[in-house]
């Protein structure tokens, strides 16, 4: 392990926050790459794959809604802790602290609403195919 | 143009060490979320690269838990080629007793850094330092840096000017953070800045070079702090680094004799590997440290941040510099120039720092005479220990003392916190314990390694 890698090393798979879980703080991802997924029922579906630089976590730090997914790492992982208290503190003090939050989420709300459009599509796309498919056999 | 920033607008930085660096990073950062192209130079003679004082802005070398966190969620996440060492926890001495205390979490919160290319008997650099690479920061976002010491600057017609042996330049800001460590005052009081200077000590640093192995047996990823009965010493601490530690003496007016002093207490010596004998390494220095700040730190279009307006009483410096600076940069870009901008939007950041170390000197005189007074200090490090032992247990004297030590909290809340009944009962009956306890016994807290013996 690099003596000046700052943060905690996750082994593959570890959890670093669970859903459901009350959320105090959010994490900077130092190196490696975590997994965000989110639990329905018994179904586990994978929302994203963060890496190196990245915020993860700030949403339970502005709603105050339980953590809304697991994170866990993929591979090895360094992750460095923030602690909810003391971070909003400092953005009372210097609110461009929220500059870069804001850019992640609406990063995330981009990448929502390309996904969202193309589920949308793909059940239209699904009920041309048996037409189109019938005609062809036709 | 007025006294506002506008597209072509220029920006002059006289020093380019953290405060300097970061202003001119939050500057354009803060300018290219406007759409706004401003035109930067860093005025910064050393060359960072270079081992020895040539390249040293001689400092402890730590970076404080809240400063690598702010600083992560400004994307700027310190890399292994600068951080020598994560540092997890802290292992505080007494001439009786050490005790380990970690991080909650057990994560390396903190970061031990050289602040130019290494101690001046290198043999390899295997690390960068931290003012190089916050300068290349500045610079990747387009900041010109002019590697000149800046000996005269002026007036033009309202706008401060900047005079080179090669010609002149104007700028529509002009920005102090020359540090206590350079004639850089006299500049401001040329350009009319009135008031108080800085006020300043001389502190202390030696680098030691112990190699990567012993340091990692005897010191491990824990900052040393000691807490002895010495006159005229507030904080002294040992750093360790990747080959070598740096030892650091903070207090009033720090000479010779209290260097040698220290280096022979018995703490000391045990601290260090018993082959170790006790002096001072190849590169040894007394910078000035700023113990209070200046009265007015700007003008009409002129700033001042970092070390050279305000900065933390003996913690946290770069910290301090950091959050002048972009309070600075702040005002720059979304407010305006002048003076009443300035105290607007600056001030209130400026004297927030201001006004904490008030509470941290009151807070030294406590610790003060809580060291010259055993049962007391004893008591301290009993209550520290007893809680570490217990996991789960309230932390109160751990986080009191943590927070001094790494300068993660302002001293007021520390004030605060010790405010707490509760802390002070149990305090006393340490204390009480203490007094009537074993003498000469070495204690260790559970979670403690070797590394305290
Ligand atoms: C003994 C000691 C230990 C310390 N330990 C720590 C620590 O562990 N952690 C921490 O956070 N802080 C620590 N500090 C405080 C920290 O060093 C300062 O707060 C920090 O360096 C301030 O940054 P700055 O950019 O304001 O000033 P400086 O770092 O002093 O930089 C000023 C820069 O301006 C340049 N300059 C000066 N005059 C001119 C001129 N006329 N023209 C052009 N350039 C000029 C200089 O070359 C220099 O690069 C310590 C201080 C001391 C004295």
């Amino acid at each position: 392990m690099e003596p000046g890698a700052l943060g905690r090393e996750y082994e593959d798979r570890e959890v670093i926050c669970r859903q459901g879980d009350r959320g105090d703080c959010m994490y900077v991802i130092q190196s490696g790459t975590v997994d965000v997924l989110h639990q329905d029922g018994g179904a586990e579906v994978l929302v994203g794959t963060m890496k190196a630089g990245e915020i993860v976590g700030e949403m339970a730090l502005f709603d105050r809604q339980p953590r809304s997914a697991t994170v866990r790492a993929r591979g090895a992982a360094r992750v460095l802790t923030l602690d909810k208290r003391a971070f909003l503190r400092r953005v009372h003090e210097d609110p461009s602290l929220a500059f870069r939050l804001l850019e992640t989420m609406s990063q995330r709300i981009r990448a929502l609403n390309t996904e969202l459009a193309s589920l949308k599509q793909a059940p239209a796309a699904t009920e041309r195919e048996p037409a189109r498919l019938a005609g062809r056999r036709g | 143009m007025g006294m506002l920033l506008e597209d072509g607008s220029r920006v002059g930085v006289i020093g380019g060490g953290p405060a300097g660096s970061l202003f001119a990073y939050f500057l354009l950062t803060f300018a290219q979320r406007m759409d706004m192209p401003l035109s930067v130079d860093i005025y910064e003679p050393r060359d960072f690269s270079k081992p020895g004082p040539a390249g040293c802005n001689m400092c402890g070398g730590i970076v404080s838990e809240s400063l690598v966190q702010a600083l992560a969620v400004d994307g700027i996440n310190l890399p292994g080629s600068i951080v020598q060492r994560g540092i997890d926890s802290y292992v505080l001495h007494s001439e009786r007793e050490s005790i380990r205390i970690d991080t909650p979490l057990r994560e390396k919160r903190i970061a031990a850094i050289h602040r130019g290319g290494g101690p001046r008997d290198i043999s390899e650099r295997t690390w960068g330092g931290l003012d190089g690479y916050l300068l290349k920061l500045a610079q990747d976002l387009g900041a010109n840096v002019v590697p000149t010491r800046v000996g005269e600057v002026g007036w033009d017609d309202g706008r401060p000017r900047v005079k080179l042996k090669d010609g002149e330049r104007t700028y529509d800001l002009l920005v102090g953070a020359t540090g206590v460590n350079s004639s850089g005052w006299d500049l401001w009081e040329k350009l009319g800045f009135e008031g108080k200077r800085p006020e300043t000590t001389k502190a202390y640093i030696t680098e030691l070079n112990l190699g990567n192995r012993t340091i990692n047996e005897t010191f491990g990823n824990s900052m040393h702090v000691f807490f002895l009965d010495m006159p005229r010493l507030d904080c002294a601490a040992i750093i360790p680094k990747g080959d070598y530690v740096t030892v650091c003496l903070l207090g009033d007016d720090i000479d010779h004799d209290l260097v040698h002093t220290f280096f022979e207490n018995p703490a000391v010596q045990r601290a260090f590997p018993v082959t170790w004998i006790a002096g001072e390494g190849a590169c040894h220095c007394s910078p000035k440290i700023n113990l209070r700040e200046a009265s007015k730190p700007f003008v009409d279009r002129v700033v001042l941040i970092g070390d050279c307006g305000a900065t933390r009483l003996y913690k946290d410096g770069i910290g301090a510099a950091y959050r002048t600076a972009k309070a600075a940069a702040r005002t720059a870009v979304f407010s305006g120039v002048t003076a009443s901008d300035f105290e607007k939007h600056y001030l209130p950041a400026y004297e927030l720092i201001a006004r904490d170390n008030r509470f941290g000197r009151l807070i030294f005189r406590v610790v003060h005479r809580v060291k010259a007074f055993p049962p007391l200090r004893h008591g301290a490090l009993k209550m520290a220990a007893r809680e570490q032992a217990r996991p789960g247990a309230s932390r109160r004297m751990s986080i009191v003392l943590w927070d001094m030590f790494t300068g993660s909290a302002p001293y007021r809340e520390i004030f605060f916190r010790t405010l707490d009944p509760r802390f002070w009962v149990r305090f006393g009956w340490s204390s009480i314990r203490a007094g009537g306890g074993r003498r000469g016994k070495q204690m260790e807290a559970a979670h403690g390694t070797g590394s305290a013996g």
